[in-house]
């Protein structure tokens, strides 16, 4: 290159510089820094996965009570959010992380994402959730409830009971009716396999699965698609013409459709087969090397206070685990009761996860 | 030079290659052996020969379908045409999970097809080859056609006068000359259908799965780096060995050609022939492009109180209980904006940089370093954001929770085309110009402008069009890099579609509509570009 030519490039260098920085002036750092706070940082950060929601009215809660500013940073979808978390180990992106599920945790334990703090308030905390009891690495948040749903409308018409088991789901009398995510890409997806190795065993799950898929199943890849597109009881499937009145989805959609809808209906227009339910619980914890372990305590003791966990039900669709937390009206009216959900162990699942995932697909998908 | 080089040093080479490294390097030793074993398994050789064969046959299909756009578009007025060229390129701005909805109504249950001959094509193959042409349409007539509609049709008519039948001279003078930009076309295809994430996941199902979506597997779900890094190096050898096939191709077809302004070589069609050319080609955009987009446009009206506005006004409020934003959806809008004008800026400047140093070639090296622009392409997002964020995390680059980060990751797409629409342009530009130029005292600097600059704007406003069509419907950066809560388009759409409630699916297809309109307008705008004065022929 000639220096002539170097010199112009270094002009336009010079102005590509100029068009980033004032690129950056336009842009946006609402970060109001109170100055001459020698009290370490104001900000407390909560890195979490894309579903993360709370109302604007709690967080401002937040900040009435401990004085900080929470700020989210939103990192992909549950399992890809603790990915990076356990990547950038000891250099984390915030100071509190959101949304290690049961399905993961054993994952996050034996990485040692976390510093042990036991929140205040956990003795209002239900037991049977507090999977980390002894150390308190990770406080429980949240629960839901991973079920098939079905359109009423389909079966009122057909005169037909609607399936309330997994054993239901194999009947004739339901051929070619469900649709249900593909367990390696999509977390109701799996939430249901694993659903069905709960009820049926390490041993007989294959078996049950022969059955569904002789039974006409149809896998689609990702929960957006299954009830969009091919549930019969949503929006979205009856325009598109949907067929499957059967869907994987959540023991909330119900109260959801409703909420969504204008005007409200008097009755939801899907409904729960409770017999179908995988148990999820959501956890939280202080990342090991935050820059605010303060204000990140402080967030964690908020996330199981009355206040959030009455919050969390209409903004993220899920159960308090807090023992007083009452529930908005709209669940206890639409909303279904699952008295014996599934579960499998948080460490069983960590060991076989991979291997259980790998024969499913090559048993249902290939 | 320097500066297109160490923008690709930072922001790709360095965190892919951190992320590779680690997961090669495992206990202070590396692990070669690897690579046997995850060759070895079936299922990945599966995965490898599928993704090769299909973005071959993608390629080969958007080619034929495009190419005779690629000349309606350069070479024939008709009225609208302008409209019609900005509207071919929404597709490319659409998230694959609103593309999928708007296919299965073209092939699914019920769709135009099924009403019309009973065929279904979802979950088969030929859904997949179709959504790739669908999306990669625009690819092909903005690149191919930027430089078409600027060869001087005298050429060919001269060898026609020297009694040269019409194929024979086209053949033998057009032909060559638009060899390179469709070379090029042909390579961005590829590479976007050989790295084909979404639509391969929701139109083939899960029985169809891409490299692209192994790597994401072993990265995003399980975690294993080093099967991830060994298919990332397998993804770079099999984007490398393309490449080098591009530039065998390319090589010494690049010469200097007689270009003129746009605006004189297109004409009202004549013959036959052209009016048989120009209706096949609108009748192929309509179904396989308008018809899909159309039908979220109609969903986006159909609320369940008839047709409406109802589900736009929607957009304006926030929800009461806090929903999915704290901000109305609409806010999305302006974010996508923001971002795109940034990454459109860096695009233009990096990609500008990168050309006007490519077109005085000067050897291997160059050539490399073309070559390497590319690689962006062939890269799954899921490696560069994993590498962003172990590598981007220091002063005086810490820019992990920054929002620079996104347009800088949709830049890396951004850059290659801008290179590939500028390159066969630049390099057709005869040096005698530049020299001519320099003796009558112009500086460099001069030179380019007064010289270059005018037979490339316009392939420069192609090229900026297509980095703001990038950055504004870009999902895998995005998504893989942690940001604050301010969604962009494509972002909302999909968290809209993410929950059950009619007035949520309603409100993702208003926003679909929404993004569609926000892309062509922003096209529309960028083709009017227009200097004051238009550049005589040379």
């Amino acid at each position: 290159m000639n220096s002539q030519l170097r010199r112009a490039v270094r002009t336009a260098l010079v102005g590509a510089v100029g068009v980033c920085v004032l690129a950056a002036c336009g842009g946006e750092s609402k970060d109001k820094d109170p100055s001459g706070g020698a009290s370490g940082p104001k900000t407390v950060t909560l890195v979490s996965h894309d579903s993360f929601a709370a109302s604007d009215a709690v967080l401002k809660e937040f900040t009435a009570r401990t004085g900080y500013t929470v700020k989210v940073l939103k990192s992909g979808d549950a399992g890809t959010a603790l990915n990076k978390e356990i990547l950038t180990k000891g250099s984390p992106q915030g100071d509190v992380f959101f949304g290690v599920d049961n399905t993961l945790l054993s994952r996050a334990l034996d990485n040692d994402l976390f510093t042990p703090y036991e929140a205040k308030g956990l003795d209002q905390v239900a037991q049977e959730v507090q999977l980390d009891a002894g150390k308190h690495r990770v406080t429980p948040v949240d629960t839901g409830d991973i079920c098939v749903n079905y359109d009423k409308k389909f079966f009122a018409d057909k005169k037909l009971a609607p399936p309330r088991t997994f054993a239901d789901l194999a009947k004739p009398e339901y051929k070619n009716m469900l649709v249900v995510e593909n367990a390696a890409t999509s977390s109701p997806g799996l939430g249901f396999l694993l659903g069905t190795i709960g009820e049926y065993g390490e041993s007989g799950w294959q078996g049950y699965w022969n059955k569904l898929k002789d039974n006409g199943v149809k896998v689609v890849d990702g929960w957006e698609q299954a009830y969009n597109e091919e549930f019969s009881g949503s929006a979205g499937g009856k325009k598109a013409g949907a067929d499957r009145p059967l869907v994987v989805s959540y023991a909330s959609s119900p109260p959801v459709e409703v909420l969504y809808s204008e005007p409200q209906p008097a009755q939801a227009p899907t409904g729960v087969a409770t017999g179908t339910c995988f148990r999820q619980i959501e956890f939280a914890g202080l990342l090991t090397g935050a820059k605010n372990e303060a204000g990140g305590k402080a967030l964690l003791d908020f996330l199981i206070s009355k206040k959030f966990q009455e919050d969390m039900p209409l903004n993220m669709f899920v159960n308090p685990v807090v023992e007083d937390a009452k529930l908005p009206e709209l669940f206890t009216k639409h909303g279904a009761v699952v008295e014996k959900p599934e579960t499998v162990a948080a460490d069983t699942i960590a060991k076989n996860r991979e291997q259980w995932v790998r024969s499913w697909s090559s048993l249902v998908v290939k | 030079m320097a500066g297109p080089v160490a923008f690709f040093a930072v922001f790709f080479a360095y965190p892919v290659a951190a992320i590779v490294g680690r997961g090669l390097h495992a206990d202070g030793v590396w692990q070669f052996g690897r690579f046997g074993e995850v060759l070895g398994r079936p299922d990945i050789r599966d995965v490898l020969w599928f993704t090769t064969w299909q973005a071959l046959a993608s390629t080969a299909l958007t080619l034929l379908i495009a190419l005779p756009g690629a000349y309606v578009f350069a070479r024939l007025d008709f009225p609208g045409k302008r409209l019609l060229r900005a509207v071919v390129t929404v597709p490319f701005v659409l998230p694959t999970v609103v593309v999928g909805t708007a296919f299965l109504a073209l092939l699914g249950r019920g769709g135009l097809l099924d009403e019309l001959w009973g065929i279904r094509l979802d979950t088969t193959v030929w859904a997949i080859l179709l959504a790739h042409v669908f999306f990669n349409y625009a690819v092909v007539v903005r690149t191919v056609g930027g430089l078409w509609q600027q060869l001087d049709p005298r050429q060919e008519e001269a060898a026609r006068v020297l009694g040269a039948g019409r194929l024979a001279a086209w053949r033998r003078v057009t032909l060559p000359a638009l060899v390179p930009s469709v070379a090029a076309a042909a390579l961005m295809v590829f590479l976007f259908t050989f790295t084909s994430f979404g639509v391969v996941q929701i139109l083939g199902g899960p029985a169809f799965s891409t490299l692209e979506v192994e790597i994401y597997r072993q990265t995003a779900e399980f975690l294993d780096l080093p099967t991830a890094a060994v298919l990332t190096l397998v993804q770079f050898l099999a984007v490398g060995a393309v490449l080098a096939v591009h530039a065998w191709t390319v090589r010494r077809r690049e010469s200097a050609l007689r270009l003129v302004d746009p605006a004189r070589t297109a004409r009202r069609p004549h013959g036959a022939v052209q009016w048989l050319l120009l209706g096949g080609v609108l009748t192929t955009v309509v179904v396989l492009l308008l018809v899909p987009l159309a039908v979220l446009v109609e969903r986006s009206f159909d609320t369940p109180a008839g047709y409406g506005f109802g589900y736009y006004r929607k957009l304006g409020t926030v929800d009461p209980s806090g929903g999915v934003f704290l901000v109305p959806p609409i806010d999305a809008v302006w974010n996508s904006l923001r971002y795109a004008l940034a990454a459109t800026a860096i695009s233009v400047v990096v990609g500008g940089l990168a050309a006007a140093a490519l077109t005085r070639r000067a050897g291997r090296l160059v050539r490399g370093f073309d070559a390497l622009l590319m690689l962006p392409l062939g890269v799954s997002a899921v490696t560069v954001g994993f590498g962003f964020l172990i590598t981007l995390d220091e002063p005086p680059l810490d820019l992990r929770a920054s929002w620079i980060l996104v347009p800088l990751a949709q830049a890396l797409v951004g850059v290659p085309f801008v290179v590939r629409t500028m390159l066969p342009v630049l390099r057709a530009v005869d040096e005698r110009l530049r020299e001519a130029a320099a003796v009558l005292g112009a500086s460099p600097l001069r030179a380019w402008r007064e010289v270059d600059l005018p037979l490339v704007r316009r392939a420069l406003a192609m090229a900026a069009g297509f980095a703001f069509a990038v950055s504004l419907g870009e999902f895998g950066a995005t998504v893989f890099i942690a940001r604050p809560d301010n969604p962009t388009l494509p972002v909302a759409v999909a968290r809209l579609l993410g929950r059950p409630g009619e007035l949520n699916y309603g409100q993702a297809m208003a926003l679909s509509t929404i993004l569609m309109v926000v892309c062509a307008v922003a096209l529309l705008l960028l083709e009017r570009v227009r200097d004051r004065s238009t550049s005589e022929e040379f």
